[in-house]
């Protein structure tokens, strides 16, 4: 294949938006951990990174923590997205949607309520403690963390695994059936080995972002971490030394590493498969008790995983809870004050985030399609690039921000940096790699015979694009629309840097100015249902667009 | 796909959101600009209660508020000097000394009268004139009532109270580095009792310790989950939380710190008159009676601002046990600042584990001790006491210029003998060894005690 100008265009276009969004003003923060402090460039401040105790431990925790997030969160995602696409089933798009909703984890909040469910005081606890007499410390040190991080993202794994699923061509699935094949064997010889792009998208996801993942161990306070150390490190008051920033390198050329391992690991052997409008593996209708066991086990998970949620719930709904299994009386007084007060938020916050998975899905599927269809020099940077915004630390994008954009003036003389613009650009930046990552997935398991097929018949490459490519890539971009939509509306700390006025700030800035008091927590509690329910609607509206696209395209291909 | 209709509907709503960003006020010729800018950390019901009463005085100027947590602020501010906010609002005077050396806040003389230098030896305002505090606020003792029932814990008092082995796994903090009126206790603490036992006590009271928190209002908050019993938190924490009807109670110790919050402005400001009205409102006499509201609940530092107090506020310039039993020394605090932050965090945040895994055994022993002496295990015991509450650092070393300077920036014209990372390192090795020795012979006098 040759380069044609148009994709050059788009590369160049790419690299652009990148170098200034991303490069740039990160590049202007982090320099530090180079820099001597008196203008020359050193390695001296890696060398006490790697000879300190403290931060060699934190490395292994952090490694340790993420690698068994990842095989918990795969034995919770596995049935659920296995189920709901291989069976006719009642309520398929509810189960994927609920699945989605952990990933809503409203800041503060959601911690709250896990500590009031979980915690060494929690719900759980003083019962196991009143009738049994013993508590497990469920939210205690790394365990704690493994287990937040799990419930919390296992839907990556879940929305990536099922979209490429539901992409495996049932002749597959038929010809194994025909030689033999049944059950667990075809699921593990045939069914899971195709749908493997998915799954690797996913669990690369879940590795990297538990691995860089600040929230859920401060909140647990366990400081032993990467995250933590370079957070504290940067944050604190009059603290200047360099260190913070090194461990932010480290982190960055550690995901890195960990993504060019998961794409080594499909590298060689092939995923796509030809026939298409199939609508995906056969579905099979289970037997009445096949279908009791395997709801009861949907209905556990989801009751596991919702728990937050249902958490949050009681507590928005809730007059006082402490000490106590639930709160000590209900009441929506606390609804009654959100919307008094902060209805401006949500409006902004679907805004920015539906604005800026927009711009991730489209920028997702233009890499993804150098990536894996071009030979342009350099298309894997662009990849390696986006994906390391996930190790970037919100809190150094968001000074980056202001550092690189403050000084240039909009044409009324207000600083960009000031625009509500940039809170778009910020979350799309920092939810870039989840789209990406599905769209990479999605693209995989595209043959490129479609699309030759399509320019024999005089096609040029645009129309392909657009007529070929990006409907067989549509349920791997819509799961990345919903990963980054879903997280940017929760997204805090480059918020918190950012926002310059309150008409312009979104519900975690909400959140966050109601959990500075013991009065707020309940509206803050209600805020963050708010955002629980708009976000899940969304999601869930544009799970039923999908469908009824791909009945609809099955229909006309069966006729 | 969309309709041309919703394409068109969602054209207008981002059009409609760009309107009022590109709409520029126009300045009037009244007394003070259109609005003031204000960047504070405090809650929702001071800032708010404050803007309120600020604009029905000056209806022609909107208050505009950041509400970010105070590292965040700093950052703000620091970043945005090409058209900064006007007024920087926190509690930590630390993060004020930041701005200062950086030359981002101005000098301001206030025209209010009647708020004297000193309170419990601690000066209100700053002395070179940057920042002025408002209001002030002890630390205390925060306890759930509801916990320490269920638990059968008696209520503490003191803070060698919560020294007490029955206490063990119950109290929480907040890291001194990452909260400067936390930072502020530990200092009058070192202060009051003299480097060495100041240190002893902190230690061992943090043997006790179930956690220790990032934001100072995790604190507070866990204690109103019930997720831990106790809290060393800022009085107005415990007072508004009761206020909000949680099931927590408030007590001062005999040794108070009082800690001050302040206001500044900034360099430049866009909006000089109005953040000047807006100073001068906080300290003007109705500025002052504001903070005895009880969502707020903090005490003012006008001293006849008290006449209106509500029953059971103390009066710090009356009552002398609240915070004149320390003379605070701001030079000293000044020169150990970051050492001080920065041994918290390495003797005790990041080894918390180890610290109450050995003070857990320490507790064992001399339970068992008590009921059946041994000479032998009783020195062990007390050398495992020794080893957990001596630190690293000398009363000499930390009043030694150069040795701090290594945990401040480094200049460039003063090279420092040794970096803070190394020094660090040092802290960390030995804080695991010492920790596990003293757990070690803490257990073998348990087995002498059998």
């Amino acid at each position: 294949m040759r380069w044609t100008t148009g994709q050059i265009a788009v590369a160049a276009l790419l690299a652009a938006f990148l170098l200034l969004f991303l490069v740039v003003p990160v590049g202007q923060v982090i320099l530090v951990a180079f820099s001597d402090g008196a203008g020359g460039v050193t390695l001296v401040h890696f060398q006490d990174f790697f000879r300190t105790s403290l931060f060699r431990e934190s490395f292994y925790n952090s490694f340790y923590v993420a690698g068994m997030s990842v095989l918990f969160a795969s034995a919770l995602a596995l049935p659920l997205a296995y189920f709901t696409v291989r069976f006719h089933f009642r309520g398929a798009i509810l189960i994927q949607t609920l699945g989605v909703i952990p990933l809503i984890m409203p800041p503060f909040v959601g911690a709250v309520a896990m500590q009031l469910l979980f915690g060494r005081n929690g719900s759980l606890n003083l019962l196991l403690d009143q009738y049994f007499g013993f508590t497990i410390p469920i939210m205690q040190g790394l365990n704690g963390v493994i287990f937040v991080e799990t419930i919390h993202y296992f839907p990556f794994i879940l929305l990536n695994l099922s979209a490429a699923l539901a992409n495996i061509d049932r002749a597959m699935e038929e010809a194994a059936q025909n030689m033999g094949a049944s059950g667990w064997q075809l699921f593990r010889r045939i069914v899971f080995p195709l749908a493997l792009p998915g799954y690797v998208a996913g669990a690369a996801l879940v590795f990297i972002k538990v691995f860089d993942d600040l929230g859920t161990p401060l909140v647990l306070n366990v400081t032993n971490m990467l995250a933590p150390q370079a957070y504290l490190r940067i944050t604190s008051i009059g603290l200047t030394d360099p260190i913070g920033y090194v461990i932010s390198v480290i982190m960055v050329a550690f995901s890195l590493a960990a993504l060019w391992a998961s794409a080594l690991a499909l590298k060689g052997k092939e995923y796509a498969t030809v026939q298409r409008g199939g609508g995906g593996l056969a579905k099979r209708r289970l037997k009445p008790w096949e279908q009791a066991a395997a709801m009861a086990l949907i209905i556990l998970i989801l009751i596991v995983v919702l728990s937050p949620h249902i958490g949050v719930f009681l507590l928005s709904i809730g007059t006082i809870w402490s000490f106590s299994v639930l709160p000590d009386a209900y009441t929506l007084k606390h609804y009654i004050a959100v919307f008094e007060e902060s209805t401006g938020f949500i409006g902004n916050t679907l805004l920015y985030a539906g604005l800026a998975a927009a711009i991730d899905v489209v920028i997702g599927t233009a890499i993804a399609y150098l990536i894996l269809r071009t030979r342009l020099v350099g298309r894997q940077t662009l990849d390696y690039v986006a994906t390391a915004a996930l190790a970037i630390p919100g809190v150094v994008l968001g000074i980056g921000y202001l550092r690189t954009f403050y000084g240039v003036e909009l044409p009324n003389g207000q600083p960009l940096a000031t625009f509500w613009v940039i809170l778009v650009i910020a979350y799309a930046i920092r939810r870039l790699p989840y789209a990406l990552r599905s769209c990479v997935a999605a693209l995989h398991q595209v043959h490129i015979a479609m699309e030759e097929a399509a320019e024999n018949l005089g096609a040029g490459k645009a129309t392909t694009v657009r007529r070929i490519v990006v409907p067989l890539m549509a349920g791997g971009m819509l799961a990345g629309f919903v990963t980054s939509f879903v997280t940017a509306a929760v997204e805090l700390s480059a918020t918190l840097l950012l926002v310059a006025k309150n008409a312009d700030a979104p519900i975690a800035y909400g959140i966050y100015v109601y959990m500075q008091t013991a009065a707020g927590r309940g509206p803050g509690a209600a805020l963050g249902v708010i955002a629980v329910v708009l976000v899940g609607a969304g999601t869930y509206l544009s799970h039923r667009l999908i469908e009824r696209e791909r009945y609809q395209s099955s229909l006309e291909a069966n006729r | 796909m969309y309709s041309r209709g919703a394409r068109l509907n969602k054209l207008l709503l981002a059009l409609a959101l760009l309107v009022p960003t590109l709409w520029v006020p126009m300045l009037q010729a009244a007394e003070l600009e259109k609005k003031v800018v204000i960047v504070t950390s405090f809650p929702k019901e001071l800032f708010q209660a404050y803007a309120k009463a600020f604009e029905s005085k000056h209806p022609d100027t909107k208050v505009e508020v950041l509400n970010k947590p105070t590292s965040s602020g700093i950052a703000y501010i620091r970043e945005t000097t090409s058209n900064p906010p006007d007024i920087f609002w926190v509690s930590a005077p630390d993060a004020f000394e930041v701005l200062k050396a950086q030359k981002l806040l101005q000098k301001y003389d206030t025209k209010a009268k009647g708020i004297p230098d000193k309170i419990g030896g601690y000066p209100i305002h700053d002395p070179d004139g940057f920042y002025k505090g408002f209001a002030v606020s002890g630390y205390g003792i925060m306890y759930n009532t509801r916990y320490l029932g269920a638990k059968k814990l008696p209520v503490p008092k003191e803070w060698d109270d919560l020294k007490k082995p029955v206490y063990f796994g119950h109290v929480a903090i907040s890291a001194p580095s990452r909260s400067g009126t936390t930072h502020l206790t530990i200092e009058t603490i070192l202060q009051g009792a003299g480097w060495a036992k100041g240190w002893a006590d902190l230690m061992e009271i943090a043997g006790n310790y179930a956690t220790v928190t990032e934001r100072s209002f995790g604190v507070p908050d866990g204690v109103n989950n019930g997720q831990f019993g106790i809290g060393i938190v800022i009085d107005f924490f415990g007072f508004s939380s009761k206020a909000t009807g949680f099931p927590v109670e408030f007590v001062y110790p005999t040794l108070t710190t009082l800690v001050p919050a302040n206001v500044g402005m900034i360099a430049n400001a866009q909006h000089p008159k109005a953040a000047s009205a807006f100073i001068e409102y906080l300290l003007s006499p109705e500025g002052q009676a504001m903070l005895f509201s009880p969502e707020i609940s903090r005490l003012p530092v006008l001293p006849s601002a008290y006449d209106k107090a509500p029953a059971g506020m103390p009066n710090p310039f009356k009552d002398a046990s609240i915070g004149a039993a320390v003379k605070f020394d701001t030079d000293v605090s000044e020169l150990r600042y970051a050492l001080v932050n920065s041994m918290f965090d390495r003797l005790i945040t990041f080894r918390l584990k180890e610290l109450t895994s050995g003070w857990q055994a320490v507790h064992t022993a001399e339970a068992a001790l008590k009921k059946k002496p041994n000479a032998k295990a009783s020195e062990q015991v007390a050398q495992a006491r020794k080893l957990l509450t001596t630190v690293p650092v000398s009363a000499q070393q930390a009043a030694d210029k150069n040795f701090t300077a290594i945990f401040k920036k480094a200049k460039k014209d003063k090279p420092v003998p040794q970096r803070q990372a190394e020094i660090e390192e040092q802290w960390d090795t030995a804080a695991k060894q010492t920790y596990a020795k003293a757990k070690e012979l803490a257990e073998s006098a348990v087995k002498l005690a059998k």
